[in-house]
């Protein structure tokens, strides 16, 4: 029992850490590890990790914030869509080395202060999912395809929203949500 | 994913010369990395040296500019830009529209121009390393796809040795409006017509561009044409969105009295590389364009296309693709 609690009392970043070790043995050679900077969700890290961790990776394996999801891991589902510099991407694609120094956003980042963002609080409203693991993908790309102005009619959202794959089939209330945040986000940055 | 050393430039010159130090492992630049990072996790690709070139995105060759001589984009735009950029949009539909319905938009705002042309085929053999026959992956290893399943491959430009589809869309629209590419090496720039910067596979599929070692594309430019305004990109797909072309046309018309004074055509989805259909332009020019002069015309465009099984609908589906691009076209109110 005791172990236990000590190994889940290890910090997340530590765990991390011993898994670069590990994955660096198993190729053979001593390969250094890329030092850089990122801002996620308004904080700076200074990380040290293996130049082939994916954006992905790095947020969930060695930062802890599990709420971006690995689906297909190929850039096909969308599902571990975040913002880099205010810009939707896939962060399975991304190789964490290459977003140093710019900002990132995560579904962690969104709440303020407790206060859902108007999007979360519209998937909520319009019962936008159903198992979820898609939803965190598609609220990150729904936030990103009204600022870009591609929320203007249905037909644009769905067109705008088609890297965001839900296999529960959502994709109605999904529209619906993104159509009733539009104008609370345009309000809310008004403010 | 095999392990690489990844290093980060500032500027052209640093970059094409870390390309080719002599005697160094083998390098990729990395620009929006959503071909290459997903080929590197399927072993497909296995460069030893990533050169991250997105620093350079703030010199010119990150941004669109119009002069006298046309368009020109820098191989460092990202696509979502040069699809939403009015001026692009107004001016160069067809360059907009391929470019819009092309990948996801989370796609758009990563992968770059030059990046996009290099695009590698979707063909499954290719991307499944469990497959040993595919000549393209390793050389004289023989095609997996001539006698498997071929339903997205090529029935133009193929040889014996492969037929694995050309995945880009906004690569019809640059060689059907008669652009040029810009490439800079350690030995120097030079620039090329978009036309010559594929290769058909015949016996060496591995090989499928004519950039040397080292070289890295830095801009396109698209000449300034009577053509332009009534230009469209046509791209028939399994789903409505976010899928890759099973036939697609870039056309651009310039009619005068309802005839075609002059028409550039290109076809995607149906080809091994970029495909520029010069016997459907030369069948069309100086007609008057209606149904039967454009059926006349893509059935000029598909007279050497060949089948292999799975694949035989995309003859007349691409046929048919050209023909309502065509008519569409025309239709336009410019």
């Amino acid at each position: 029992m005791a172990s236990v609690s000590t190994a889940a009392a290890v910090p997340a970043f530590a765990r991390a850490s011993r898994a670069d070790t590990a994955a660096d043995a198993g190729t053979g050679s001593a390969r250094a590890l890329a030092n850089f900077k990122l801002a996620v969700n308004g904080r700076d890290h200074q990380l040290a990790v293996d130049p082939r961790t994916s954006l992905l990776d790095l947020l969930r394996e060695h930062l802890a914030l599990t709420g971006t999801k690995k689906g297909c891991d190929h850039g096909q589902c969308g599902a571990c869509t975040v913002l880099l510099d205010g810009r939707r991407v896939v962060s399975c694609l991304t190789l964490a080395v290459a977003a140093q120094g710019r900002a990132v956003t995560t579904i962690e980042g969104l709440a303020n202060d407790g206060e859902l963002h108007p999007m979360q609080q519209a998937f909520i409203d319009h019962d936008a999912f159903q198992c979820g693991y898609c939803t965190p993908g598609q609220i990150m790309s729904a936030i990103a395809c009204v600022n870009e102005g591609h929320a203007e009619s249905d037909a644009d959202i769905r067109e705008y929203m088609s890297g965001n794959l839900c296999r529960c089939a959502a994709y109605p209330n999904i529209v619906a949500a993104v159509r009733q945040a539009k104008p609370v986000m345009k309000t809310a940055s008004r403010d | 994913m095999q392990p690489f050393v990844y290093e980060r430039v500032s500027d052209w010159a640093a970059a094409t010369q870390a390309a080719s130090t002599a005697g160094s492992a083998p390098a990729s630049y990395l620009a929006g990395g959503t071909t290459l990072v997903d080929l590197m996790k399927l072993d497909v690709m296995r460069p030893e040296r990533l050169i991250d070139i997105n620093a350079l995105q703030d010199s010119r060759y990150g941004r669109i500019a119009f002069g006298q001589s046309g368009l020109r984009l820098g191989a460092l735009v990202r696509m979502a830009d040069a699809a939403d950029h009015p001026d692009v949009r107004h001016r160069y539909p067809v360059i907009a529209q391929a470019l819009q319905l092309a990948a996801s938009a989370q796609l758009r705002n990563m992968a770059s121009l030059g990046g996009n042309v290099l695009q590698r085929t979707r063909c499954t053999y290719f991307r499944d390393v469990s497959y040993a026959a595919c000549n393209k992956r390793n050389p004289g290893s023989g095609c997996a796809a001539l006698d498997g399943i071929n339903r997205t491959h090529a029935v133009l430009g193929g040889s014996d040795h492969c037929i694995a589809t050309y995945a880009g869309d906004f690569a019809q629209a640059l060689i059907a409006l008669d652009a040029t590419v810009d490439l800079a090496s350690a030995d120097g720039a030079r620039t090329i017509p978009f036309a010559k910067l594929h290769r058909q596979p015949g016996n060496t599929p591995d090989q499928e561009t004519t950039l040397r070692p080292g070289e890295l594309i830095v801009s396109f430019t698209v000449p300034a044409a009577s053509w332009l305004r009534r230009s469209l990109y046509l791209k028939v797909r399994d789903r409505q969105s976010y899928e890759f072309a099973l036939a697609s046309a870039a056309v651009a018309l310039d009619l005068a009295d309802g005839a075609v004074r002059n028409v550039r055509i290109a076809l995607g989805g149906v080809a091994t590389v970029p495909w520029r259909a010069v016997e459907a332009e030369a069948a069309l020019r100086g007609k008057a364009l209606d149904d039967q002069t454009a059926m006349a015309a893509a059935d000029a465009a598909f007279a050497g296309a060949q089948g292999h099984g799975g694949n035989d609908f995309k003859i007349e589906l691409g046929k048919r693709t050209l023909r309502r691009a065509l008519q569409q076209a025309a239709a336009l109110e410019i």
